[in-house]
């Protein structure tokens, strides 16, 4: 646990070194804010609720995390700095583990700093803060699950730009399953046992069943699973890779 | 102590490293030789456990590397090949990183720290980033990466690779320094450095072990071993002198250039003839500049064992 924390700090403060953080910073809660008060007219609507900024999280994510991620083992195994680490007295596991929750912890950074729209909301109303808080939490889940897919998929590859479309893609996926524009390809032919199975597969679902204010236990197990089964991966195509 | 035993890496089809067996003792410094490729680094990574062997087994101070990880590495210091570091980090933010992994606390800590940023001059990059700094710099900061838990074993990979010759002669310095109570393993490709740190080399080519012996009688094995050079004055005429050499009894060869005034006589084997050629000439009253023994040349005898590997080896096994 002890050198879980020491990774982890080293790679948060890693993060702060370079201009990255402050770009992502930046970025993410310009484009948040764009897409919350432009595409969902947050003011137009006149309804004192963050659905027009949440709703766009996930679209902002398929390609900000991407771009938190693909550094994460690609650059390690490009500098060689890889190497380093593996043969000090840290295990993959405390390595994997420590890298990840630092690139989640500053995804969660950039989350929070998002609060002035939360003022904004309750200075213009009485907003459900119970499900606005609900909604973060879903948010901050997903970010943490598109995180684990692109941590696995920066370990496959030594090259940044490879790791970062891959991990669209495969997020894409991941996001894709639950719109009706793909469960609607199904309707009419599959069961609807499929059909739900599909649709519990995507980020989308769930961070939707979240972010209505209703935290549910499947909802957590969801994400607590793919997060998991991604950051196994992530140890097992290390392991495999590392030294290529 | 380190265990090699029957040592084995394959990728595929190729076979990176051979099964390699050999031990190390404290107080030995280890040169480690061979062409690139030849599978030094490879076995390295191996020891150090970044690597897992194909089959045999590294056992570092008892620990066994792959079942025993974490208390095999924690005995060891390692300089990976081209001095990785986190780049962005500054010098100081780095050992601190490396200290807080070497459980390292406290007044020990701070000890530590001020004892390598000494040895290896560090003071005045501390506050820079890695990536800002020389080659020779990040050398170093690899360098006190891996002395600062003060490790029982130390592998360094081309620990003086792109350091200037100063900083060749300090960081040889360093290792004669440390080399006492420590078990040191660094591969080289630079022969001078094999005499300069090493009591012990080894000489691998494809993977396989060709030679393991002192760099003395590595030294010996060379034709050079016990012959004799001499140099001569402009009007010397170095045929008349090749024939007086060649009819001594001692000397099985001679080696001469017209162009560089030099003659060289070869022994014959077991035989000296430093005092014959020395008499000679005094005798002849040649117009010498320079004679002297030579002790063997480590580079002709690397080129030999190494240039045909698969023939020297049963020779040497034999």
């Amino acid at each position: 646990m002890r050198n879980v924390g020491i990774v982890f700090r080293r790679e948060l403060a890693s993060y702060f070194a370079t201009p990255l953080a402050l770009v992502f910073i930046v970025i993410f809660l310009v484009l948040a804010s764009a897409f919350a008060f432009y595409l969902g007219g947050f003011y137009e609507r006149g309804q004192a609720d963050l659905a027009p900024f949440f709703n766009y999280h996930p679209w902002l994510y398929l390609f900000l995390i991407p771009a938190l991620s693909m550094r994460l083992w690609a650059e390690e195994r490009k500098s060689g700095s890889i190497e380093l680490l593996m043969t000090l007295p840290v295990t993959l596991t405390q390595a994997v583990l420590g890298k990840y929750l630092a690139a989640w912890a500053f995804a969660g950074i950039a989350l929070a700093l998002t609060f002035p729209i939360w003022i904004t909301v309750n200075f213009l109303g009485h907003p459900d803060n119970g499900a606005i808080l609900a909604a973060y939490v879903g948010s901050f889940l997903m970010a943490g699950g598109f995180l684990a897919i692109g941590a696995c998929l920066s370990a496959a590859t030594r090259n940044q730009v490879i790791a970062f479309i891959i991990t669209v893609v495969v997020c894409f996926g991941f996001l894709l399953s639950g719109f009706p524009l793909v469960l609607s390809l199904f309707e009419g032919w599959a069961p609807q046992a499929v059909i739900d199975a599909i649709a519990s597969l995507s980020f989308y679902t769930h961070f939707q069943a979240i972010s209505k204010g209703v935290i549910d236990l499947r909802d957590l197990i969801y994400f607590g699973t793919l997060i998991a089964a991604w950051l196994a991966a992530n140890a097992l195509v290390l392991d495999m890779k590392k030294a290529d | 102590m380190i265990e090699i035993n029957h040592l084995t890496k394959r990728y595929g089809d190729l076979t990176a490293v051979d099964d390699i067996s050999f031990a190390v003792q404290p107080g030995q410094v280890l040169g480690f030789l061979g062409p690139n490729g030849a599978g030094k680094s490879t076995t390295m990574k191996m020891i150090t456990g970044f690597l897992a062997p194909t089959s045999g087994s590294v056992s570092v101070c008892g620990h066994d590397v792959v079942s025993e990880p974490l208390a095999a590495k924690t005995l060891m210091g390692y300089l990976p090949e081209g001095a990785p570091a986190y780049g962005e980090m500054t010098v100081q933010g780095f050992l601190h990183f490396i200290a807080e992994v070497r459980r390292l606390a406290g007044s020990a800590r701070q000890r530590r720290l001020d004892d390598v940023i000494q040895r290896l001059a560090l003071r005045e990059v501390l506050a820079q980033p890695i990536d800002t700094l020389s080659k020779g710099y990040k050398r170093r900061v690899g360098l006190a990466q891996a002395l600062l838990h003060d490790p029982k074993v130390l592998i360094l990979d081309e620990p003086t690779d792109g350091l200037d010759p100063n900083q060749k002669h300090e960081v040889r310095t360093l290792i004669n320094d440390m080399a006492a109570d420590k078990i040191i393993v660094i591969s080289t490709h630079i022969l001078e450095e094999v005499d300069a740190v090493c009591n012990r080399a080894i000489i691998i080519a494809d993977g396989r072990l060709l030679a393991d012996d002192t760099p003395q009688a590595l030294e010996a094995r060379s034709r050079y071993h016990n012959a004799v050079t001499l140099r001569f004055e402009k009007h010397a005429e170095i045929a008349g002198i090749r024939r007086h050499v060649e009819a001594l009894d001692e000397v099985a060869a001679v080696e001469s250039s017209d162009k560089e005034l030099r003659l060289t006589a070869f022994p014959k084997q077991g035989r000296v003839v430093l005092p014959a050629v020395s008499a000679l000439a005094a005798r002849e009253a040649w117009p010498l500049k320079e004679l002297h023994l030579e002790s063997g040349r480590l580079d002709e005898v690397f080129r030999t064992i190494t240039s045909n590997p698969r023939r020297t080896a049963e020779v040497g096994h034999a």
